[in-house]
């Protein structure tokens, strides 16, 4: 019994002083979309700085901002990554959980590739296409102002002008940041051509949001879990399939699959980085400033992430797929994060 | 119609049934062992260019006059520090190509190397300042990913331009292009350039956590199992017990880290990430594991030889202690060590406790962040980089390695130390 008592002792000394010792990593949790450019930034930091690499956990932008919210302190996340802007709920959680200043970074865009087989011809779609083939419910194919469900089963019943094989397409699942976007981008931007359906956005927000957000679930829409080698294979094995994922992943393997065109326009750097192709988003980090003084190097780091040699027109963002800002965004940007301005919302 | 005649009748029937039941065994173990060599097959095809590294030769110009210092300058290491060394190796492409005179196509030039290269040469230089001098330094350096995949495979993506290969065959005519062994697997950790990517920190960080794991649930697994089963007094609360350890084996492994979670983080404030808490998560799901094996190990221990201990005069407790432990010995370490293997190979319940991430220092204790075998398995399969591919199955090859020599080393406990009674 004695032993048990010193122990019990021993082992609750030995998380006291965990507790107490400080943090000299730091510590980034969130999207996997932003996980490959953060990745490569931390590297390149600790192998030019003498602070430590930091660690970056990939936990999906919603999940990160649960972290980043949970609080202030070193058991918290000094900065979390997110394939899309912070939701006004998340602020309030942030504010109310003491997390009071906070820095927005935009730290360039990410195109969203809707792509198949090379051993297949190119698809030519637009928004509308990709709105009408996987939404749940449709505009009644007889004109009337009504929704049905989805009846579509080939491209062809879609838009004459595309081919007649049924409609497949694999990608990310509800989870996903991808797929946010792409219900945002693409399929609200294929239903809004709808008049009426447009119309109904001023009338009922929550009912319009609900027609043009929802994916069919009759197995026209395959979730293929989050990982986007595995879709890029599927494609490879099955050329009627189109697949969504990253315009990174679309660039590592363009020996295999093909980017449709979205209202004429391919998914390429150039395109994305205008805005003339329609699917791409942008993605930021968001940087806890309380913990800029109590972790070491976090302003090099940031210093780092926002310089030229990383988020430039040339650095080595771009290797890895990032679309950059333009040269006035970088340096508004590089003034606001220095600065530590004040996200407001 | 007599009995022989009977059997006699239903022989023929008899024995084709047990042929018939020896063919579908047959056929059981060549599907299971089919399906296994498919697999293997298949992640060793992938796995081979992994081991293999491209590299191209250089000269790299080290005098004086090139790095800009002046004669008196001290060699210190803020000053070689300083050293414009991705400058150098640009330089000595130059050198290598004086043809190309394109900005593009020195862009393109450049990228042949990994960018690692130029730490690689700082380390180097920082390490030994007499290689500054007026003689080149002739180095084997690591190529960039895509060429490395374009010079292995001779697949041709749109990531390697016409140009970069017909450097490539330059490279090729002169000998200045190698392939050798992949050390860099073994003796880095996570990067984000799988040509600088290896294993070391995924193999320290698998092994500190496994000895918390070990630390733990053996002495906490051996003492439950002896006190239940040779000293708990046999009531319903004891059967509960019982019932609980059997059904924590069956438990979901996720839910362990949810647990872990809970208790460990949020409660006592353990680090996120570390070998400790991933150690604690693995050993409270090893844990019923190692019981349930000490414990089958305990019975079978004959009764006679401790009553014969008794007999003799032998307290309760020196009969367990003296006897009957050590005879039980092989099969508690057996159990043991099928349960590490269980908890080396484990990523789910990692998850929670923010094991699975991008982490590029080496582990050096129980409370640095770290991230394990699988884990590591898990983030490469996901990368865009398509040399990560190869990768992620040699590192499938080093896993499946561990789990046999461990599986191996439970064998021969078993075969030598056990005794048959």
């Amino acid at each position: 019994m004695k032993k048990l008592v010193l122990a019990t002792a021993i082992s609750v000394g030995l998380v006291a002083n965990v507790q107490a010792a400080g943090r000299d990593t730091i510590s980034i949790v969130g999207s996997s979309t932003v996980y490959p450019f953060a990745t490569v930034v931390a590297e390149k930091f600790g192998k030019k700085t003498s602070y430590n690499t930091p660690k970056i956990e990939s936990t999906g932008s919603g999940g990160g901002m649960k972290l980043f919210c949970a609080g202030v302190g070193l058991d918290t996340p000094d900065i979390t990554n997110a394939s899309r802007a912070i939701k006004k709920s998340e602020y309030d959680k942030c504010q109310k959980n003491g997390v009071k200043s906070i820095t927005e970074v935009q730290i360039g865009y990410d195109g969203i590739a809707v792509a198949n087989s090379k051993k297949s011809e190119r698809f030519n779609l637009t928004r509308k296409d990709l709105f009408l083939a996987l939404a749940d419910k449709v505009p009644n194919p007889d004109g009337s102002q009504t929704l049905v469900h989805n009846p579509y089963k080939t491209w062809k019943d879609v838009n004459p002008a595309l081919p007649n094989t049924k409609i497949e397409v694999l990608g990310p699942p509800p989870t996903s940041g991808t797929r946010d976007a792409f219900a945002e981008l693409a399929m609200e931007g294929g239903c809004k051509k709808v008049d009426w359906i447009k119309a109904m956005k001023k009338k009922d927000k929550k009912a319009y949001k609900a027609v043009c957000h929802t994916v069919r679930e009759d197995g026209a829409y395959i979730e293929a879990g989050e990982n986007d080698n595995l879709i890029v294979q599927k494609l490879e094995k099955n050329p009627n399939a189109l697949g969504i994922f990253g315009f990174s992943f679309l660039e590592q393997n363009d020996d295999k699959v093909q980017g449709s065109t979205i209202e004429g326009t391919g998914p390429e750097f150039e395109t994305i980085a205008d805005g003339s192709y329609p699917i791409s988003r942008p993605l930021f980090f968001y940087v806890k400033n309380a913990h800029i003084k109590s972790i070491p190097g976090m302003k090099k780091y940031l210093q780092e992430f926002t310089s030229e040699a990383a988020m430039g027109d040339e650095g080595y963002l771009l290797d890895k797929g990032l679309i950059p800002l333009s040269q006035s965004e970088r340096a508004a940007l590089r003034k606001d994060v220095m600065s530590g301005k004040k996200l407001s919302m | 119609m007599n009995n022989t005649e009977t059997v006699k009748n239903s022989l023929k029937k008899r024995y084709a049934r047990e042929k018939r039941f020896q063919l579908y065994g047959r056929m059981a173990v060549w599907t299971g062992f089919i399906f296994l060599a498919i697999l293997l097959f298949d992640i060793i095809t992938k796995a081979t260019p992994a081991f293999q590294a491209t590299e191209i030769f250089l000269d790299i110009p080290l005098d004086p006059v090139t790095l800009e210092l002046q004669a008196d300058t001290q060699l210190d290491e803020e000053t070689l520090r300083a050293i414009d060394y991705a400058g150098l190796i640009k330089k000595s492409l130059r050198q290598a190509f004086p043809e190309v005179k394109k900005r593009k196509d020195k862009k393109l030039l450049y990228k042949l190397v990994s960018s690692g290269a130029e730490f690689k040469l700082r380390d180097m230089v920082i390490n030994n300042p007499q290689l500054i001098g007026n003689k080149p330094l002739s180095l084997w350096v690591l190529a960039d990913d895509d060429v490395d995949t374009f010079y292995k495979l001779e697949t041709v993506t749109s990531r390697i331009k016409e140009q970069q290969i017909g450097f490539i065959d330059k490279l090729k005519q002169d000998d200045r292009i190698r392939t050798s062994f992949n050390t860099t697997f073994f003796t880095h950790s996570d990067s984000r350039e799988p040509e600088q990517a290896g294993i070391r920190g995924a193999l320290m960080g698998s092994f500190w956590t496994l000895l918390v794991t070990l630390l733990i649930s053996l002495p906490v697994g051996i003492a439950a199992a002896v006190y239940l089963e040779e000293f708990a007094p046999q009531n319903k609360f004891t059967d509960f017990i019982e019932i609980n350890i059997n059904n924590l084996a069956a438990v979901p492994s996720i839910v362990f880290g949810l647990l872990g979670l809970a208790v460990f983080i949020n409660f006592f404030g353990i680090p996120r990430s570390a070998p400790l808490i991933g150690g604690l998560v693995l050993s409270l799901m090893t844990l019923p594991t190692i019981i349930i094996s000490s414990r089958a190990a305990l019975k079978s221990v004959p009764p006679s030889i401790k009553e014969a201990a008794l007999g003799l005069g032998a307290s309760h407790m020196q009969t367990v202690f003296h006897h009957v432990l050590p005879l039980a010995m092989p099969g508690i370490l057996t159990g043991a060590i099928i349960g590490m293997a269980q908890a080396l190979g484990e990523t789910a319940p990692l998850l929670m406790i923010g094991m699975v991430a991008f982490i590029v220092d080496v582990p050096g204790g129980f409370l640095d962040s770290a991230t394990v075998l699988p884990v590591q398995i898990y983030l490469w399969s996901d990368s865009p980089e398509r040399a990560f591919t190869a990768l992620t199955a040699a590192t499938i090859l080093v896993l499946l390695g561990f789990l046999a020599v461990m599986n191996a080393i439970a064998i021969y406990l078993r075969k030598h130390f056990e005794r048959r009674w």
